[in-house]
């Protein structure tokens, strides 16, 4: 019982089933393909095929999330939840300003 | 009043396992997190520099994305079969744990031959990490997570061998889910890496 509840009640890591990886997997699988195929055969104007490529990875991210690290929003988990929003904060921070400072550095530099 | 109150704790110093368990688990997610700014660095450094070719070739001219799309095979299905070995942990089936672990790694094999084989294509062809700022950023960053996967084989054949001897005890349990959280983690970051680095590269 105890080692049950061990694994239930951790990061990422609670009560699964087999439904729930099939699910992940699939909309996993249909979430690389669509990517692909948009790259491969491009039929959309470049800014839209972008879009939609990028669209297609942060769901493909949350379904991992979701269905294969099982995050959830239940109390025991909370923690887990707080370190990753932390997490998500930094790394905007971190390359969106990084991605930002250089953009201008390369701007003024070449004096445009 | 006391008595409620020893009573507790003694319930909690029973399932003391238990909480070291959860607890270990939660340091390894932590870890997780640290490791996904190590991430970003590389990304943020990648976006950068992804312009930067000094004449060499550029993202287009040296990804292939059909060969791309087998290596995110390869780790998708791996991710589903470590998930299969998590569920067969949950039931203390043993030997379903191993088979399951078994094919898992032969999947991240192939997945670390095949970059290993894209690297060495690359640099056989003038392309290695000194062309470029370009090549030096996507060197380092897909480097990085192929020596993340390589790692996480490693462990998992460790792991192995401990079920093989030791069955799926708490400890073994907890070493599970800590190294299923690797597991999956690494194929996040792979989502980012097709994304930015070959598909972005290409379109």
């Amino acid at each position: 019982m105890s080692s049950e509840s061990q694994v239930h009640s951790s990061a990422g890591a609670s009560q699964s089933s087999h439904k729930s990886y099939n699910i992940g997997f699939v909309l996993a699988a249909l979430l690389t393909l669509i990517p692909f195929g948009l790259a491969m055969y491009p039929s959309l104007p470049r800014t839209a095929t972008f879009l939609l490529v990028l669209a297609c990875a942060v769901i493909q991210i949350l379904v991992h999330m979701v269905f294969f690290l099982h995050l959830t929003t239940a109390r025991e988990q909370r923690w887990s939840l707080v370190a990753l929003v932390f997490t998500v904060v930094i790394i905007v921070l971190l390359v969106g300003l990084s991605l930002w400072i250089m953009y201008y550095v390369h701007y003024n530099m070449l004096g445009l | 009043m006391s008595h409620i109150v020893l009573n507790e704790t003694a319930h909690q110093q029973e399932q003391g396992y238990e909480d070291a368990g959860s607890l270990s688990l939660f340091g390894f997610w932590v870890y997780l997190m640290t490791d996904c700014i190590l991430f970003a660095t590389l990304f943020a450094t990648y976006a950068v520099l992804g312009q930067s070719v000094a004449g060499g070739p550029g993202a287009a001219d040296i990804f292939e994305l059909p060969y791309v799309l087998g290596e995110t095979s390869l780790l998708l299905f791996s991710s589903i079969t470590y998930g299969y070995a998590m569920l067969a942990n949950h039931r203390k089936d043993k030997r379903r744990v191993l088979q399951w672990l078994g094919v898992t790694f032969v999947l991240g094999v192939g997945f670390i031959a095949m970059e290993l084989n894209e690297f060495h294509h690359l640099i056989a062809e003038g392309y290695g990490p000194q062309r470029s700022a370009f090549l030096t950023g996507f060197f380092t960053l897909v480097g990085t997570h192929g020596l993340h996967v390589l790692i996480g084989l490693v462990w998992m054949a460790l792991l192995m061998i401990q079920v093989q001897q030791r069955g799926l005890c708490c400890v073994n349990s907890t070493r599970l889910s800590c190294l299923s959280l690797f597991w999956h983690f690494l194929d996040i970051v792979w989502v980012c890496v097709f994304t930015v680095v070959y598909l972005f590269g290409v379109i």
